[in-house]
């Protein structure tokens, strides 16, 4: 499957669903918040909020900032 | 201009006047943004830090509660770099997330919903760019994100010009507090306009934070001096010589111009007054 990914075009194997996209990417769920296609994904939905071929995501988190 | 720059807000929180002894415990004279109540008047940025680890060390050495931080994408080539919250860690501060670099109004409403999921957190500082040069917000599109965001459930302290009637408007608009620059974010220029700020500062009927271009320690006392409730500042201290030094400084700088505008200032006068007395001279 080919995901957009704060701006990368990658190929993924298993990420059916946001919570297994995190995990792949070796990120912590706790630290981040993710938009899927412009739509935040609260953290409650990353189970049940499946993937599609093409679909834009991004992931945040915080640092340093004034 | 006697009784000169003491705006009545400050006095009825403080609780000089039901002490009987005459002076204010410190611990009485606390701020509330948004129905939280904090005692320390600083709020230090996280950014430009050599790393995070000084930078957590300078945040406990300015005795802050509050600590703005900004939001963006991760890296993904390196997820195990070091996390902000591993070093400032968010049980222990407060995080106060910007909108820093956003132009528009909707970029800065996107920013803060990301926030408010990465944090759970609805007390947001809004800054909303108008170019890079000097970094001043644009104040049209700075009320329109305000007021989005406003009906959108977040509690928003704003950036601002240190615009009198501009800061009317966002208070009307809803803001939780009024953040004027004292002079361009980064430049260390000290308060420009005290008139501008003094006048916000007895406008407003919610907290008034001087937010950007404090230099040194006598910057962010006139600021509270002139009756600000807290001040804000990020560059002065991480690009000190010595960082940790310099956020202990502007921790009592805060707490002097807070007493000093507590106090109440002597009038100023053109001529000499002796403090020895005349009478009595041999």
């Amino acid at each position: 499957m080919r995901l957009v990914v704060n701006g990368e075009t990658r190929d993924f194997e298993r990420a059916s669903n946001v919570a297994a996209l995190v995990e792949t990417l070796g990120l912590d769920l706790r630290k981040v918040a993710v938009e899927r296609n412009l739509e935040i994904v609260p953290r409650s939905l990353y189970l049940a909020t499946g993937l599609w071929d093409g679909d834009r995501i991004e992931i945040v988190h915080f640092i340093g900032g004034g | 201009m006697n009784a000169p720059i003491l705006g009545q807000s400050g006095l009825s929180q403080s609780g000089l006047s039901q002490s009987g002894q005459g002076f204010a415990a410190e611990s009485q004279d606390a701020w509330t943004v948004a129905g939280r109540s904090f005692r320390s008047r600083l709020i230090v940025g996280t950014g430009k830090y050599k790393d995070y680890a000084t930078n957590a060390a300078a945040a406990e050495a300015a005795g802050a509660e509050v600590v703005t931080v900004a939001l963006r994408r991760v890296n993904l080539s390196d997820p195990s770099q070091p996390m902000l919250a591993d070093f400032v860690k968010p049980e222990r501060f407060t995080y106060l997330p910007n909108t820093a670099g956003c132009f528009t109004g909707e970029d800065a409403v996107r920013t803060l919903r990301l926030a408010r999921e990465a944090g759970g957190w609805d007390l947001v500082k809004l800054e909303v760019l108008s170019q890079t040069r000097h970094l001043y917000p644009d104040m049209e599109e700075t009320l329109r994100a305000l007021k989005l965001l406003v009906a959108d459930g977040f509690k928003v302290m704003v950036y601002c010009t240190d615009d009198v009637v501009y800061a009317q408007k966002l208070q009307d608009a809803g803001a939780a507090a009024i953040m004027p620059a004292a002079a361009p974010i980064g430049s260390g220029l000290g308060i420009q306009n005290r008139v501008n700020i003094r006048l916000i500062v007895e406008q407003a009927g919610v907290p008034v934070l001087v937010d950007a271009g404090v230099g040194t320690a006598s910057d962010a006392t006139m600021a509270m001096e002139l009756g600000c409730d807290a001040v804000l500042t990020n560059t002065a201290i991480a690009e000190a010589r010595d960082p940790i030094r310099m956020a202990r400084a502007m921790k009592h700088a805060v707490i002097a111009g807070r007493e000093a505008y507590l106090a109440g200032r002597m009038p100023k006068k053109l001529y000499a007054d002796p403090s020895s007395p005349l009478a009595g001279l041999i």
